[in-house]
């Protein structure tokens, strides 16, 4: 009771208790602000894209493959080409970035001694942190001359650039990602497993990296996700070609390009504007369901390994 | 005999394929650094960074172009960095684990994933066009203020983690209120953890080119405004800069050195950001480690 002659305490208990409540309110205002920014880009593209959709139609925006907003005959606004050409150098980027991104995530979670894996851990958050534009610049300058002279290909900006491009974009989200589900077995497993005679490697490879393989699958996811929504990199190194690929070397377009290309040059307002956002719709819709799916993937995983 | 010997080889052979991979990844990073560090170190004088472009951009400095990154990131900074720093503390100080928690975090998992060509139709849509602030250095910074807010807030969030608990309890149990103790006890530990995240994500913010495409970045933009008029200008960016150089300009082999000296100095300037928020964490736990 001493206590309450205390300068902290002359304040009214209720007034104490209404300031506390204001300010947890505060700061959920600003958590609840990532839900309503989620919300809010879910809607903007929407409203500014559905006149497009209910224009066109369902069936000239996805089966047909003739994107040319800009003909003075017929304009068309088939998104299947751009849809196959992100499909198809995500496809390429994860062929490349998965293995080498799990073998990386291995090494430095189960093989590394602790010393290497303070030198390697920083290299992987600065690799990061390169900006695309300079990853796409080298493959202006770097990797397409070189794949030209390997296929005998006229220029080198092609898909297969693209796909290497977004592999060094997407590496780093599968190492860092996997590498902590590999982490996150218990030493039991791994214990077991050499108890019973196996050496290291089979214990990662038959135990280990089994069981985090949740975990790894959605590194893989989100490593997806980024390379479905990677703009500048395939902007600049796949050729701008938005037709119908038809192999990996062949110059194409994907979907975040388009946007990138053409929004500077259209009406606001206008069909050509909206089809845009409805692009962007699609690419929004791509990558929620792709984190999503890894983000039950991952609760899975650590309700099981809990 | 042999059986086992097999068994060794197999586990060195495997072992060295992990190596090899892991080695891939580091040449990758170095390359880049070493490429660009080598062939635009020879372009860089003073006169590159202070001057504007000249005759076309086919001479001249980037100046416009570093002042430009600088305000767009600043305004990036002050937008991302109280919001993501508030909505950590609620999620790592005040909730309760429950329907709401679980939505927030969903919502910045799905916002750290969402591509940075959406934020900039988002940008433009709701900067740019409904609220009216034009192409802009507001509208810019906006836009990849809201790029990053995953970031900051998760950043912020893992700094809040580090803080011991018995730090909050002593706090408490001394009758202080859960604010008292959040602002006396929590926040002063977190600072520099929070530090690091920020200047990382201020980092990826530097570097990013296709949120600002439609929200206020030229193509040539030589003037330089003072503040706050600046706000509300077009500006010129280092990567937009050097997507122009390497792409759109009508003379690229020409201007080829140009289009190297600015990726150099972006390059140096992030290689730099990281390496202070590195250092900082560094620092920061070195420190715990002794408590």
């Amino acid at each position: 009771m001493e206590l309450k002659k205390n300068k902290l305490h002359q304040t009214p208990v209720w007034w104490r208790r209404l300031k506390e409540q204001v300010i947890e309110k505060f700061f959920l205002v600003h958590g609840m602000l990532a839900v309503l920014i989620l919300m809010g880009i879910f809607s903007l593209l929407f409203i500014e894209g559905f006149p497009a959709f209910k224009a066109l139609g369902l069936k000239s925006f996805f089966f047909s493959t003739k994107w040319n907003p800009t003909s003075f005959v017929q304009e068309s606004y088939g998104i299947l080409s751009i849809l196959i050409s992100t499909l198809m150098v995500t496809f390429g980027a994860l062929l490349i970035a998965v293995p080498i991104g799990i073998a990386t995530a291995a090494y430095i979670a189960d093989v590394a001694p602790p010393r290497v894996r303070e030198v390697i851990k920083p290299v992987i958050e600065v690799l990061a942190g390169i900006p695309s534009v300079v990853v796409g610049f080298l493959g202006i300058i770097v990797v397409g001359p070189l794949l030209s002279r390997l296929f005998g290909t006229s220029n080198g900006l092609n898909a297969i650039n693209g796909s290497i491009l977004l592999a060094v974009m997407a590496l780093p989200t599968i190492i860092s990602i996997s590498e902590d589900a590999i982490l996150s077995i218990p030493q039991e497993y791994k214990n077991a497993s050499l108890a019973l005679g196996a050496n290291k490697w089979q214990t990662l490879i038959r135990v280990t990296i089994p069981s985090a393989m949740s975990g790894i699958i959605a590194a893989v996811m989100l490593g997806m996700g980024r390379a479905i929504g990677e703009t500048m990199t395939v902007l600049m190194a796949t050729g701008n070609a938005p037709a119908m690929p038809h192999s990996f070397l062949d110059s194409i377009r994907t979907m975040t390009a388009t946007i990138a290309i053409e929004l500077g040059e259209t009406v606001q307002g206008g069909i050509h504007y909206r089809s845009l956002f409805v692009i962007g719709f699609i690419l929004f819709l791509m990558t929620f369901f792709v984190n999503l799916i890894s983000d039950l993937v991952l609760e899975k995983y650590q309700k099981v390994n809990r | 005999m042999m059986k086992i010997n097999w068994k060794k080889m197999n586990e060195k052979l495997g072992f060295s394929v992990l190596r090899l991979a892991t080695l891939v990844v580091i040449f990758i990073l170095f390359f880049i650094i070493y490429d660009i560090v080598s062939k635009g170190i020879s372009s860089v004088n003073w006169e590159f960074v202070t001057d504007k472009p000249r005759k076309g951009m086919t001479e001249g400095g980037i100046w416009p172009a570093i002042v430009g990154t600088f305000w767009v990131s600043l305004v990036t900074v002050i937008f991302s960095v109280p919001i993501g720093m508030f909505a950590a503390i609620y999620l790592n100080e005040y909730a309760h684990q429950g329907r709401i928690v679980r939505l927030i975090r969903l919502a910045i998992r799905n916002l750290s994933g969402v591509p940075s060509i959406v934020y900039g139709l988002f940008g433009f849509s709701l900067f740019v066009l409904m609220l009216n602030f034009g192409l802009s250095v507001l509208s810019s910074g906006l836009t990849l203020g809201l790029l990053t807010l995953p970031w900051t807030i998760t950043a912020s969030e893992e700094a809040l983690k580090t803080v011991p608990m018995s730090y909050r309890e002593g706090a408490l149990a001394l009758g202080a209120t859960k604010w008292q103790t959040i602002r006396s006890n929590v926040l002063p530990y977190a600072v520099p953890g929070m530090l690091t995240g920020t200047i990382l994500g201020l980092a990826r913010a530097a570097g990013e080119t296709a949120p600002i495409l439609f929200t206020g970045v030229a193509f040539f933009w030589p003037i330089l405004p003072k503040f706050p008029d600046a706000l509300f200008k077009q500006f010129m960016a280092l990567p937009y800069h050097l997507f122009i150089m390497s792409t759109q300009h009508h003379e690229i082999v020409k201007v080829r050195p140009l289009a190297y000296g600015t990726a150099f100095i972006l390059i140096v300037l992030i290689l730099l950001m990281n390496t202070v928020a590195i250092w900082i964490r560094y620092r920061f736990r070195k420190k715990y480690k002794r408590i």
